[in-house]
């Protein structure tokens, strides 16, 4: 309760909540307010915002309705980011649990394969998954998931670190608790609060990598998403950017959202940390 | 030499992560639909069974995975990184002749997020709750919320095609041959635009480290020492503060020097500049699956670079670092 009230005591956090919750009842109701396909021919190309009251944020290139591309957007930039989030963290949970619970080998081979993937560059990693499983909406998710997860492993495997000789834990060890239980049952829920929060970050950097590789062209190109918006209207870039421009502010709004919620949390959960 | 040493022995670690991610993309490579030869014989028009089975012994793709894979490794061990069917070259040299653009864009958004996040970091910390704080704070959030790509559109838009102060991509002036100063600043007024671009998150990421680790630093003995023996405050905050508090952000080149050569693939897809990162791209949309994995390897390896040159920085910084261990 009380960190309830400390979150939203915060301006920022609040804004954010309100952010958050505007893209996801944009999500909700794109079906109800838009149910035609929105990648289907809506009306004349590239009608400008405002300029028609059928349009109101006008069409892209290809005659399409901007506004019900930006609605159904909201889903799959949510759908990806949630999903691809995850994965992430779970992959990175059994990681860093394993590892920093066990140590020795255990942790020094997980942390060698770790540290491969943070050496890679996770865009890098992103492009030679796309190019080998190809870029439906379910490859590109989980490959978003896959390069995502070392951060959140580090994360846990720190938590466990600082958790496993804690006397609870001993305790469990002494009544002979298996280690799965005292793994699952006994340290993760202590080294989860600063997991979940980070997941924000996760998040944030998933949404976005989403639709970088979308603007690129190597995302699924038979859903409406905002990066795919964002790659078609480059192509009409020089008159008419508010092709570009809108589905761009849609994602800006969207990142913000997640990472303020994220370190309103972050500040709710941790009072002490506030003042710095 | 104990910097040196240590430094050396971290460099020496890295060695088997960048086999092993050699081993886990060959392995991954080996999954997609379709090889170099395919894709020779999709550039030349088509072909019989028996030219492919030819090709394929000639790039050696019949023998067993394993033995593809030792004698990929045994070739790099050379230097030798294949090559390349899209572009009829060695992969090495493909790859040479893009790197230079990428490592001046990375080094130029570097400085760039570096210096004013540092700066903005110091302001903020400095006026902390106050309005300057809040502005900075403000717009760190918000830089780090906007897609690179997306920034680099509207720059194009607004510097190139309305005020037309910036050219909107490439990497230089091809329709004259310049030379000396004048190719230099021509090289320089291209990359404006993508060094802000690519620059942009992380200044926001610089700035909200520097400010945190100035408050951090602020409050702690030395500096009210500083201050009880009289020094004036400009005096505190550039000789004994900023030194100390420069720590994290050093630690974050190392750390984000992956993700900001994952973002030159964006940005130089942006402004069409001809760097590694437009190839990374290039060879995934051409299929060319010897090429990407060479990107890979280096792009690897200029980031165990960094991370090596990072260490040096670190303990030159902070000589505790080299005294402990």
């Amino acid at each position: 309760m009380d960190a309830l009230k400390r979150y939203f005591r915060s301006p920022a956090a609040v804004i954010g909540l309100i952010l958050l919750l505007i893209v996801i009842a944009m999500a909700i109701s794109a079906g109800w307010l838009y149910p035609r396909d929105p990648l289907s021919l809506a009306g004349r190309p590239l009608i400008w915002p405002f300029a028609s009251p059928r349009f109101l944020l006008g069409t892209d290139n290809s005659g399409r309705d901007i506004a019900a591309q930006i609605f159904y957007g909201a889903r799959i930039s949510l759908l990806i980011g949630g999903v691809a989030t995850a994965i992430a963290i779970l992959i990175g949970i059994l990681v860093g649990a394993f590892a920093g619970y066990y140590g020795g080998w255990v942790d020094n081979i997980l942390m060698r394969i770790t540290d491969a993937f943070q050496t890679l560059p996770n865009f890098v990693l992103l492009l030679v998954l796309v190019a080998v499983f190809g870029s439906t909406l379910t490859t590109v998710t989980i490959a978003v998931g896959i390069v995502s997860w070392p951060a959140p492993a580090r994360l846990t495997r720190a938590e466990f670190l600082s958790l496993r000789n804690r006397e609870f834990v001993q305790a469990g060890r002494t009544l002979g608790m298996r280690d799965v239980k005292i793994i699952l049952g006994e340290i993760l829920p202590n080294a989860l609060p600063p997991v979940i929060v980070y997941a924000s970050v996760v998040m944030a950097v998933a949404i976005l990598l989403e639709s970088a590789l979308a603007f690129l062209r190597l995302s699924d190109p038979n859903v409406a998403s905002w990066g795919n918006l964002i790659g078609l209207g480059r192509d009409v870039l020089r008159v008419q950017w508010y092709v570009s421009a809108i589905p761009g502010i849609a994602i800006l709004a969207t990142v913000l959202a997640v990472s303020l919620v994220g370190q309103g949390l972050n500040d709710a959960l941790n009072p002490r940390l506030k003042s710095r | 030499m104990r910097i040196l040493s240590l430094a050396g022995r971290r460099l020496a670690a890295s060695i088997p992560t960048l086999f092993l991610i050699l081993i886990g993309v060959f392995l991954l490579l080996q999954m997609a639909p379709g090889d170099t030869v395919d894709a020779l014989m999709a550039q030349m028009g088509g072909g019989d069974a028996a030219t492919a089975r030819e090709l394929r012994k000639f790039y050696g793709l019949d023998l067993s995975i394993p033995a593809q894979l030792a004698n990929y490794l045994w070739h790099l061990v050379r230097l030798d990184l294949g090559f390349s069917s899209i572009y009829g070259k060695p992969v090495a040299s493909v790859i040479l002749e893009r790197l230079p653009p990428t490592i001046l864009l990375m080094t130029a958004s570097l400085s760039f997020a570096f210096f004013f996040g540092l700066v903005f970091g110091v302001i903020a910390a400095r006026g902390v709750n106050r309005w300057p704080d809040t502005l900075i704070s403000t717009l760190g959030l918000i830089f780090y919320a906007t897609p690179s790509f997306w920034f680099g559109l509207m720059a194009i838009v607004v510097f190139s095609v309305y005020l037309q102060w910036l050219p909107p991509g490439g990497f230089e002036d091809i329709g004259t041959v310049q030379t000396g100063i004048w190719r230099v600043l021509d090289i320089a007024s291209h990359l404006v635009l993508p060094t802000l671009t690519l620059g942009l998150i992380f200044l926001a990421i610089y700035l909200r480290i520097m400010r945190a680790s100035m408050l951090e630093v602020l409050n702690l003995d030395f500096v009210r020492t500083a201050r009880a023996k009289g020094l004036d405050e400009t005096h505190v905050v550039t000789r004994h503060v900023l030194r100390n508090a420069l720590l994290p952000m050093v630690t974050l080149i190392g750390l984000q020097a992956g993700t900001m050569l994952g973002g030159s693939v964006v940005v130089e897809s942006v402004f069409s500049l001809p760097g590694l990162g437009r190839l990374a791209y290039e060879s995934v949309v051409q299929r060319d699956l010897n090429t990407l994995l060479g990107i890979v390897f280096v792009s690897a390896l200029l980031v165990i670079v960094v991370n090596f040159v990072t260490d040096l920085l670190y303990a030159r910084l902070d000589p505790r670092i080299s005294a402990d261990s």
